[in-house]
C-alpha cells in the first residue's frame, strides 16, 4: 500500500457523535456497594424478587475475577470509580408523553438523525431512546399496542410485566454466567423490552437508541425479547457516546426467546465513541447477548455492524434448543487506529436437525487488532445438526491485525460442520482498476470494503444498511496508509 | 488542422530502476485508430500503465499532452474523468462489489466531470442493457461481483462494455484480443467500431493482425526495446505477421 501517496493521505473527519448534551443530572456518587443496587432498585420501583436477583447476583460477582482470555489489552479497571446509575433530571413527575420530555434530549436524538416526533420518524420504524441509565422515550406505542405488541422501557415493564420479568429474565444470561453478565444484573438500570404474543406479526421495525451522555458514569442496559409461539419481530440498536478522554465501561446484557414457530431479527449498528487516533478515550464494550431458540422451528439471526468502542468484547450466540431451530450470526467488525475488537458468536446445538450460519467479516486497520471468536457446539441429542461458518479478514495497511479463533466441539458423530476463512489485502490492482475507472482512492476503498462486507449488509433492514455503509466509510477515512 | 488529441513526445519511463521506455514519441488524432504491436517484453503495456497512470513508474523524461492538457501531471482517477480509458489485460476481480454499482460509478464520474448530473435510475439500466446486448453479455452479469467467476472472455467483453458505457475520448486496449475465440472476437471488434466517432481514438495493443481485420486501424506502430521502431499503413501489420518481428529488431539493434 506503502507505494500510493494518496492512500496515505485520506482526510480524517473523524467520530461524528462526540458532543455532550448539558442537561441536569441525578448521578449516585461513584463506587458500588449493596446500597447502590438499593438504590437503583427504589428508583425503579421494582417488585422484592427483582431487588433479591439483584443482590444475588451482586453477592456473586464479588466471588469472580474480570475475565481476561480474550485477546485484548488494557489496563486493569477500577470498578469503584464508576458511577452505577445517571439520568437526566426530570422536570416535575417525569415525561408522561413526548410533548413532556425535556427538549434538549430531543434535540440530542434529532443531532444523532434519531428525532423522536413521530412524525418526523420513518414510519415503519418506532424507538425507544435510553440516555445514560434511564429511556427518555418511546414512540409508537399505542399503534404497537393495538397489535398486542409490547414495546417499552425495562424499568416500565417491571411495573406492568412483572409476571413476564420473573419468567424469563435470567432464562437464557443466568445471573452468574460470566463476570460483566453478573455485574449487569446487579446493577443494570434500563433497557428495552419486548412481547410479541403468539401468532403476532410485529407491524413494524423496533430499535432502541442507546446515548451515554455523563462523564466517569457506566451503562448498563438490559434488553429482554420474548417472542410466543408463531411470532415474528425484527429489532434494531444503535449507540453512541461523547468523545472524552477517560474510557467508559458500558456492559450490557441481551436476552431474546423465541418459542415454537417464532423469529427474532436483531440488528446491532455499535459506534461508540473509539477514542481517538492515538488510542486515548473510548468505550470498553463487554456485552453478552444471547437468544434461546426454545421452540420447534423458531429461528434467531443475529447480525452486527461493529465500528465504534475501544474494546469489543462480544459474542452474540444462539442456543439451539428446539428441533429444527435455526441460528444465525452475520458480523462486520472493523478494528481502526488502536481499536480491539475480540467478538464472534457461539452457536449451541441441542435440539435435532438444529442449523446455524455464521458469517464473519473482519476489517482491521491503522493499529487495530481485530478477533473472530467463535464456538459450534453439537450436544449429543442434536442428531443431524449443521453448521457453516465463513470468517473472512480484510487487512488495510501494515501495522494491523487479524486473528481467528474457531472451536469446533462435535458430540454426535452425525453433524455436519464446515469452516471456510480467508485473509485478503486491497490490493493495488483493485485500486488501480477502480481509479482507471474514475474513483477516487477513497471512494474505491469504500466500495471494496462495502463489497467485502456484502453478505452482511444485505441481512440489515434497509433502514440500517445505509446508514451502516457510511459509517463504515467514516469509520476507515484515514485508515489506510 | 487542430492538435492531436493525444501527443506523446520522447517519453521516458523505468520501473524498479530498469528502464523500459526510450524516447517514445507518438501523436493520435481524434477520429482515428492506431494499432500498437511488438514482441513481447517490448514495453506496449509499460507505455499504456504509464499513460493512465499506474503507480510505480517513474517518468524520466519527456511529456504527454492529452486533450490540451499536461497528462502525466494528473492522478489517475482525474484521467479515467477526462476520457482516457483503459482496457486491462488481466481484469481483477473485485468481490461483493457489483458489477452494475461499478458501471454507475464510473459513468457518473465521468458525468460529473463534464458538469452532468448524475444519471437517473432507469435511465442508466436501459442505457446499460443496450450496451450489454452489444456486446453479447446476459443481464445476470450485472448483479455478480466485478469480474468474479468470470470467464477470460467474459472479463474482455466486460472490459469493453465498461468503455461503452464511459464512452472516453481515447480508449487504450492493452491485448483486450488475448484469449478471445473468433466469435469473442468478432463482438469485441464490432464493440470497438460502435464507439469510433470523429471526436473519439482508440489505440488498440496487440500482438497479432487478427483483431485487425476487424479494428481497421488507420496507423500502425511496432514497439520494441522501448522505442517505436518502424510505423506505418495497415500494410505493415500484414507485413509482420508475415516476417514476425525479427527484421524490425535487428534493424532496431543495427540503428541503436
Amino acid at each position: 500500500m506503502s507505494s500510493n501517496p494518496e492512500l496515505s493521505a485520506l482526510f480524517n473527519r473523524g467520530y461524528q457523535h462526540g458532543f455532550v448534551t448539558d442537561i441536569e443530572s441525578d448521578t449516585v456518587p461513584p463506587g458500588l456497594d449493596e446500597s447502590v443496587i438499593r438504590l437503583i432498585s427504589a428508583k425503579k420501583r421494582e417488585p422484592k424478587f427483582l431487588l433479591d436477583w439483584r443482590l444475588r447476583a451482586f453477592e456473586h460477582w464479588r466471588t469472580m475475577r474480570e475475565p481476561h482470555w480474550a485477546h485484548l489489552h488494557y489496563p486493569p479497571l477500577d470498578y469503584g470509580a464508576i458511577s452505577y446509575y445517571s439520568a437526566p433530571r426530570p422536570k416535575g413527575d417525569g415525561p408522561k408523553s413526548l410533548a413532556e420530555v425535556d427538549p434538549k434530549l430531543l434535540e440530542t436524538y434529532a443531532k444523532l438523525g434519531v428525532p423522536l416526533h413521530e412524525r418526523a420518524r420513518l414510519a415503519g420504524v418506532a424507538v425507544d431512546a435510553v440516555f445514560d441509565s434511564v429511556s427518555v422515550a418511546t414512540t409508537f406505542k399505542e399503534r404497537l399496542a393495538e397489535a398486542g405488541v409490547v414495546f417499552c422501557p425495562f424499568s416500565e415493564a417491571v411495573i406492568s410485566h412483572p409476571q413476564l420479568l420473573e419468567e424469563y429474565l435470567g432464562s437464557v444470561v443466568p445471573y452468574t454466567d460470566n463476570f460483566f453478565a453478573t455485574l449487569n444484573s446487579a446493577v443494570f438500570t434500563d433497557g428495552s423490552f419486548v412481547y410479541v404474543p403468539p401468532g403476532v406479526r410485529c407491524p413494524m421495525e423496533l430499535s432502541t437508541y442507546f446515548r451515554i451522555n455523563a462523564a466517569k458514569t457506566g451503562q448498563f442496559e438490559r434488553t429482554l425479547i420474548i417472542a410466543a409461539a408463531g411470532s415474528h419481530v425484527s429489532y434494531l440498536e444503535g449507540c453512541t457516546a461523547p468523545m472524552r478522554d477517560e474510557n467508559q465501561l458500558h456492559a450490557a446484557v441481551v436476552e431474546l426467546i423465541a418459542l415454537e414457530d417464532a423469529q427474532i431479527k436483531y440488528s446491532t449498528v455499535q459506534n461508540w465513541y473509539p477514542g481517538d487516533a492515538q488510542g486515548r478515550g473510548g468505550i470498553y464494550n463487554f456485552v453478552t447477548k444471547r437468544g434461546e431458540c426454545r421452540g420447534r422451528n423458531s429461528r434467531i439471526s443475529w447480525t452486527q455492524v461493529e465500528t465504534g468502542s475501544a474494546i469489543t468484547w462480544k459474542y452474540p450466540g444462539c442456543v439451539l434448543r428446539g428441533e429444527n431451530s435455526v441460528g444465525e450470526f452475520y458480523s462486520v467488525a472493523t478494528a481502526n487506529n488502536f481499536q480491539q475488537a475480540d467478538t464472534g458468536t457461539k452457536m449451541i446445538h441441542i435440539g435435532a436437525n438444529s442449523r446455524s450460519t455464521i458469517v464473519s467479516k473482519g476489517i482491521s486497520a491503522g493499529h487495530g487488532q481485530n478477533t473472530y471468536r467463535g464456538l459450534v457446539k453439537i450436544m449429543p441429542s442434536a442428531r443431524g445438526a449443521r453448521n457453516f461458518t465463513r470468517c473472512d479478514s480484510l487487512l488495510l495497511g501494515p501495522q494491523c491485525g487479524a486473528h481467528t479463533f474457531p472451536y469446533i466441539e462435535t458430540r454426535n458423530p452425525g453433524a455436519t460442520v464446515e469452516h471456510e476463512a480467508s485473509t485478503s489485502r486491497i490490493s493495488e490492482d483493485q485500486l488501480f482498476y477502480c481509479q482507471q475507472r474514475g474513483l477516487s482512492t477513497e471512494d474505491a476503498v469504500n466500495m471494496i470494503v462495502s463489497g467485502f462486507c456484502r453478505d452482511v449488509f444485505r441481512e440489515l433492514p434497509m433502514e440500517f444498511a445505509v446508514e451502516a455503509q457510511n459509517l463504515l466509510a467514516v469509520t476507515l477515512e484515514g485508515a489506510v496508509g | 488542422m487542430s492538435a492531436p488529441l493525444l501527443q506523446i513526445d520522447s517519453l521516458s519511463a523505468s520501473a524498479g530502476g530498469t528502464p523500459l521506455l526510450h524516447g517514445v514519441s507518438l501523436s493520435v488524432n481524434a477520429g482515428e485508430v492506431h494499432a500498437i504491436m511488438g514482441p513481447n517484453g517490448s514495453g506496449k503495456s509499460t507505455l499504456a500503465h504509464v499513460l493512465a497512470g499506474r503507480p510505480g513508474y517513474l517518468i524520466t523524461g519527456g511529456t504527454v499532452r492529452f486533450d490540451g492538457a499536461d497528462l502525466l501531471a494528473l492522478p489517475p482517477e482525474e484521467r479515467a474523468r477526462a476520457g482516457l480509458f483503459l482496457g486491462f489485460q488481466y481484469p481483477v476481480e473485485i468481490p461483493g462489489v457489483s458489477n452494475a454499482y461499478l458501471l454507475k460509478a464510473a459513468l457518473n464520474a465521468r458525468r460529473r466531470q463534464r458538469g452532468e448530473p448524475e444519471i437517473d435510475a432507469f435511465d442508466f439500466l436501459n442505457l446499460v442493457r443496450e450496451r450489454m446486448r452489444t456486446m453479447h453479455i446476459d443481464d445476470a452479469l450485472l448483479t455478480r461481483g466485478v469480474n468474479e467467476g468470470f470467464s477470460g472472455g467474459e472479463k474482455k467483453r466486460n472490459e469493453i462494455l465498461q468503455m461503452l458505457v464511459m464512452e472516453p475520448r481515447l480508449a487504450l486496449l492493452d491485448e483486450t484480443d488475448s484469449g478471445l475465440d473468433i466469435d469473442a472476437l468478432k463482438i469485441v471488434g464490432h464493440g470497438i467500431n460502435s464507439l469510433r466517432a470523429p471526436e473519439r481514438a482508440v489505440v488498440v495493443i496487440t500482438h497479432y493482425q487478427r483483431l485487425l481485420d476487424y479494428v481497421v486501424p488507420d496507423q500502425v506502430h511496432v514497439l520494441a526495446r522501448g522505442r517505436i521502431v518502424r510505423s506505418g499503413n495497415r500494410s505493415l501489420a500484414l507485413e509482420l505477421e508475415q516476417r514476425g518481428y525479427d527484421w524490425l529488431l535487428e534493424a532496431a539493434t543495427a540503428g541503436a
